[in-house]
């Protein structure tokens, strides 16, 4: 890896990434290999978000053995761990020094405009112009936070501390009082157990989720969906992408136990699980009557996924290797469900937003987002801007886009694309650049 | 993988309704409905209701005829029973909403429908609506849906497209979350 410290002016490139992160510098190991003249921008250092944008005690939710980037795999003694953070930033900032690509760290894009046949990459260091240039800047970049959270009254008796999964680090940062935790997917459970241990009485507030359990018939969860060809799954395949790619993530913790993380496990805790934050009455938050129905959905999605494994593991055999067919519990359901919080009870203080994150494009100075703001593409190939690449969101080519092996396969796909839009022009292998 | 292909005729023209989603995804102001319905008193607490107009996909539109209502309560309310309490309603409104999307879905994921049949009932304390206890709500304490249905499928496969049929039903909806709801009176 070359730190480069880059003075102002423009300089022409063939390619620039932006972001090295584990998809950025996929990206640039692929083009590496195809003799691409490229540089690497990063706002930050190497593996930023993984630094300095996630919570204290969280670990990667695939396990070790699965960590792998183009070239570079996991050779550590504990295959069936889940990284912690620093764990994952050691990983990462390893790939980048077996790279020859020059990174330049602490360099943030301002903006991004078209120029003929190609982009300008203005940075607080200089600008850039390239013929190709790829997205790499993640999809958690901004917390989203739901309107109804501006119409929770602070004034009077009423003292709510709002906080975002994006700030949240550590159960020290709230106050003493109990949570309402609004989201559950992966961050929301994950917190809401946190906090629930750490002495806070919890509400945690779920409307659609993803239930799987951690193990299932001996073997991570994980193995089975890779096994199955589940989370190779590509874009063009399935019925209905937008949906998929806005599928909150599972309910899954990486645990040293590989214990399960559901809302039963939280419930036996003493967490409370209510409906979807559903509107705000004066003083009083009300619960969406429709929890039973979320739970149904997602009981029913979690069979047809182990059946699905049953049925994999009855064709090829495997039944004697691995543990007996099971079903986890139904989730159980409080008799009735609580509908509504009084503000001025005292029974909370903070409320923490884990209800997703988006992508931020604001310094993207081209006609590429839809109405609402999200990237128009096709696999990574950016709709409508010649030479523009995305990685790193959500399913964007396959179901394990998002997870960190899953950066192995969309970077070699869309380098293809890459070079092919170059035209194939080898102009320099990447050590003359280094 | 089946080699054969299934007839299945719930009744319901899902090409149309993919047809529709698909255009409406590119015209959002098209989705805009807006639904009406006009209420007028009779006797007591005896009204009578019309459905007819309602406006959508950008212009006013019409039912095929106007749909009359009788509401009232029972005897033992001191009324004349001229027709179903407007609970009632809400119960009849949330079963054939669930209902619809039992077919609609059932169809899209070619399941064939023998039989559906839906018992709905709804708790409710009447100490609120009387004005006895002010911690007793006016409203439903809770409803249960019961479906009964019999189609070429397994039971998981049933309980999936109920449960589909929940997350895309608006009456679900409006029961299950509050809606801001504004009363003028014309000056």
């Amino acid at each position: 890896m070359n730190t480069h410290s880059l003075t102002p002016g423009h300089r022409r490139v063939s390619a620039v990434i932006i972001g090295a992160g584990q998809a950025g510098l996929a990206m640039s190991h692929c083009l590496c290999a195809n003799g691409i003249d490229h540089v690497v921008l990063e706002r930050g250092e190497v593996a930023n978000s993984w630094r300095r944008e996630r919570w204290d005690s969280l670990r990667l939710l695939t396990p070790n053995w699965q960590s792998r980037l183009p070239g570079f795999g996991y050779s550590g003694s504990d295959p069936d761990g889940y990284m912690s953070m620093p764990e994952v930033v050691d990983f990462v900032s390893g790939y980048a020094r077996t790279l020859d690509a020059p990174i330049h760290t602490h360099t943030t894009v301002t903006r991004v405009s078209p120029v003929e046949g190609g982009y300008r990459v203005a940075t607080d260091r200089g600008e850039w112009q390239c013929r190709a240039l790829v997205l790499a800047t993640g999809a958690f970049n901004r917390p989203v936070v739901p309107k109804v959270a501006d119409a929770i009254p602070q004034v009077g008796s009423v003292k709510v501390r709002s906080i975002t999964s994006h700030a949240y680090r550590n159960p020290g940062q709230l106050g003493k009082g109990g949570v309402l935790v609004v989201g559950a997917a992966a961050t929301g459970l994950q917190i809401a157990d946190e906090l629930q241990r750490s002495g806070r009485q919890v509400i945690l507030a779920a409307g659609e989720h993803v239930r799987m359990p951690r193990t299932y018939r001996d073997r991570d969860i994980l193995y089975w969906m890779h096994a199955t060809g589940m989370l190779d799954e590509c874009h063009d395949q399935v019925e209905d992408l937008r949906r998929a790619r806005r599928l909150p993530s599972a309910q899954l913790i990486g645990t040293p136990a590989r214990e399960t993380l559901d809302f039963n496990t939280l419930v036996s805790r003493g967490v409370q699980v209510v409906g979807r934050l559903a509107g705000v009455d004066g003083n009083r938050l009300q619960f969406s009557g429709s929890l039973a129905n979320a739970v149904k959905l997602a009981d029913l999605k979690q069979g047809r996924l182990l059946q699905r494994i049953d049925d994999f593991i009855e064709e090829r055999g495997l039944a004697g290797e691995v543990g007996a067919a099971d079903r986890p519990e139904p989730t159980r359901l409080p008799d009735p469900p609580r509908l509504d919080l009084d503000l001025r009870s005292g029974e909370i203080d903070t409320v923490l937003w884990a209800t997703g994150y988006r992508p931020d494009y604001s310094w993207l100075d081209l006609p590429v987002l839809d109405a609402k703001g999200q990237l128009q593409h096709s696999g990574g190939v950016v709709t409508n801007a010649p030479g523009l690449y995305v990685m790193g969101l959500p399913f964007l080519r396959r179901r394990k886009s998002s997870f960190l092996f899953g950066t192995e396969d969309d970077a070699r796909d869309i380098s293809e694309h890459l070079v092919a839009h170059l035209g194939c022009a080898r102009t320099g292998l990447c050590s003359a650049l280094a | 993988m089946n080699t054969y292909t299934k007839i299945v005729d719930n009744g319901v023209n899902v090409p149309a309704l993919l047809d529709a989603r698909e255009a409406l995804s590119q015209a959002p102001e098209a989705a805009q409905f807006r639904w009406r319905a006009t209420c007028n008193w009779i006797n007591g607490t005896h009204c009578q209701s019309q459905v007819e107009q309602f406006f959508g996909l950008g212009e006013d539109q019409c039912h095929k005829r106007c749909f009359t209502f009788d509401a009232d309560h029972p005897e033992i309310f001191a009324a004349e029973d001229q027709g179903a309490t407007p609970v009632e309603y809400v119960l009849v409104g949330l079963a054939s909403c669930l209902t619809a999307g039992v077919a609609s879905v059932a169809q899209h994921r070619n399941i064939q429908l023998n039989m559906v049949k839906v018992c709905i009932e709804g708790d409710m304390d009447i100490q609120g609506i009387l004005g006895i206890d002010p911690d007793v709500r006016n409203g439903y304490r809770g409803i249960r849906v019961l479906f009964e249905v019999d189609a070429d499928a397994t039971h998981e496969e049933i309980e999936a497209v109920v449960a589909q049929s929940q997350k895309r039903s608006a009456v679900y909806d409006i029961i299950t979350n509050p809606t801001p709801v504004e009363v003028v009176v014309r000056g």
